[in-house]
């Protein structure tokens, strides 16, 4: 037991410090550095307390491929010479009503799911999607998934695929005068649409390319 | 007393594992060179050592005396993070590569997952080191590595989804076993084509060499490296290509097992034929890097999102209708 505590305090003490250094690091890099390895240490948790599909996909997902998009809009953007003009100007304060407003919202919930979890556990009915014993955490997350609740997973996937299709849209822009290759036009082109054999008269040249 | 002798058994365990990987990595890049060469008709390296087996250990030696140069403008810390993130990531994965049915560091659940999740954090070594050097070609390198790693792992992705269809668990030795009857690489043989080619993309080989393209940008991500870090990052690339070569093998080429399950081949220990396997994908590798041309970055986006994702996507659908179709499908 010895063991686990001290492996859980390493990981959860590297989880919060990063968590907070996320917000208070001045260069943006950093911050998605220290997002990076939240993500990390929280995966490692959920390994611990026996998820581990969770906390592969959690890797897969957050750390192998959203984290890579933060990392790529920050470093691209050169967000942090934006965010210190932003902070300059008085555009910074109307925002912070509707910041404070969201991250109590957020608090309340976070307590109102802890609270009932702690003194009311019967509320969640846990005991229904409980492990069997034999069954791996893959397979019964899966049965769960494509059984119970397969109405709620696939509207989460339609939702996902709805934000990808706007997401899309929104940024798509038809530019004129952009050269484009066709394969096929390439891969069958004969050599009489390539070369033309002309005969030249001497002192009079020919005209190519109109 | 007992934690100790635990840690002591599993670091015995892990030095007997990464010792020889370390050292196939050393020969790997020897074995590498001299297929090159003999493609081109050259000999290749020959001097040191009998056919210049020795080759990658006066490499290693020159590279351990050569002056280690941190540029000044550069951010020190995750500059030197950058080769060490590589290396250590490359090496982790070989925990779950099972050698035989029990010759295994650790034989966990979700093994396949675990490897795809360290190949796709294998990213972040080069993004580090190329923003870390604060210069343009090193940065241009590892803008277009990250896109085409996070491309290909896409479409690596789905084709594992079609091997564990037939398999019905995650853990690497239940994937082995299943290939007891048939070998993956003949009823998928199109996903194990298109997983060659993204293996390829993914660990940043030619054709797919883009992010290090010595033409356009000197030597992308490594540029401002020097000594012992360029080094780290060399033996990390080659780890990586070994280990995908490993999961090509368990993937598709059935593992451990012999491919003739009879008498005289079934005495012949499982650790050998995965090496046996490993080194084929691997010459087929090398032999692509001397053969293929490299390509343009517009043409390997369109073949890894408009080529490839389609066309595992379909073998999915196809290989999961034909599974339930004949009641084929893996039970727990």
């Amino acid at each position: 037991m010895i063991a686990h505590a001290i492996f859980f305090y390493f990981f959860s003490v590297i989880a919060v410090v990063s968590a907070i250094m996320v917000t208070v690091s001045k260069n943006t890099v950093h911050s998605v550095f220290f997002l990076i390895l939240d993500f990390i240490s929280i995966s490692c948790l959920f390994i611990m307390i026996g998820a581990e599909f969770l906390g592969m996909i959690m890797l897969i997902v957050y750390v192998g491929a959203v984290a890579v998009l933060f990392l790529f809009v920050v470093m691209m953007l050169n967000v942090a010479q934006q965010k210190n003009q932003w902070f300059v100007s008085k555009d910074s304060s109307r925002h912070i009503p509707i910041g404070l407003l969201i991250s109590v919202i957020i608090f309340f919930e976070l307590i109102i799911v802890i609270g009932g979890w702690k003194y009311k556990p019967d509320l969640f009915n846990s005991a229904k999607s409980s492990l069997e014993n034999g069954v791996s955490n893959t397979h019964s997350l899966g049965q769960v998934l494509y059984t119970d609740y397969i109405h709620v997973f696939q509207i989460s996937g339609m939702i996902l695929l709805i934000a990808m299709i706007g997401a899309i849209v929104l940024t798509f822009r038809q530019r004129e005068g952009v050269k484009k290759q066709s394969y096929l036009k390439q891969i069958s082109r004969e050599r009489t649409e390539g070369v033309e054999v002309l005969e030249v008269a001497s002192n009079k040249g020919v005209k190519i390319d109109d | 007393m007992e934690y100790l002798n635990i840690i002591f058994q599993e670091s015995y365990k892990i030095l007997f594992l990464l010792v020889p990987v370390l050292v196939s990595v050393a020969m790997i890049v020897w074995l590498d060179r001299r297929v090159w060469a003999f493609v081109q008709k050259r000999q290749g390296p020959n001097v040191v050592g009998p056919f210049g087996l020795l080759q990658s250990l006066a490499d290693a030696l020159k590279y351990i005396f050569k002056e280690i140069i941190i540029p000044a403008s550069s951010n020190k810390v995750i500059f030197i993070l950058a080769p060490i993130i590589t290396m250590t990531l490359a090496l982790i994965a070989w925990a779950v590569i099972p050698f035989g049915v029990e010759q295994v560091l650790a034989d966990i659940n979700v093994g396949i997952l675990y490897i795809f999740a360290v190949s796709s954090l294998g990213v972040y070594g080069i993004i580090m080191g190329g923003w870390a050097s604060n210069s343009k070609y090193p940065f241009l390198g590892a803008i277009r590595s990250a896109a085409q790693m996070v491309s290909y792992e896409v479409s690596i992705g789905i084709i594992i989804i079609n091997v564990l269809l037939c398999v019905g668990s995650l853990n690497l030795n239940d994937i082995v076993i299943a290939q007891k009857e048939m070998w993956f690489v003949i009823p998928l043989f199109p996903m194990f084509v298109i997983f060659f080619i993204s293996a390829l993309a993914e660990t940043n080989r030619p054709p797919f060499d883009l992010p290090e393209a010595e033409a356009e940008l000197v030597a992308g991500y490594q540029t401002e490296y020097s000594g012992m870090m360029y080094a780290m990052f060399w033996l990390g690339e080659y780890a990586n290509i070994l280990l995908m070569c490993a999961l090509g093998s368990i993937l598709f080429l059935g593992g451990w097992l012999s491919p003739i399950d009879l008498y005289p081949f079934n005495l012949i220990p499982g650790a050998f034929w995965l090496i046996f396997k490993i080194l084929f994908l691997f010459i087929l590798f090398a032999l692509v890097k001397a053969i293929v041309p490299r390509y343009r970055y517009d043409q390997l986006m369109r073949l890894g999102w408009k080529i490839f994702l389609p066309l595992s996507l379909t073998y999915v659908v196809l290989t999961a209708s034909y599974l339930f179709y004949f009641n084929l499908l893996p039970t727990i």
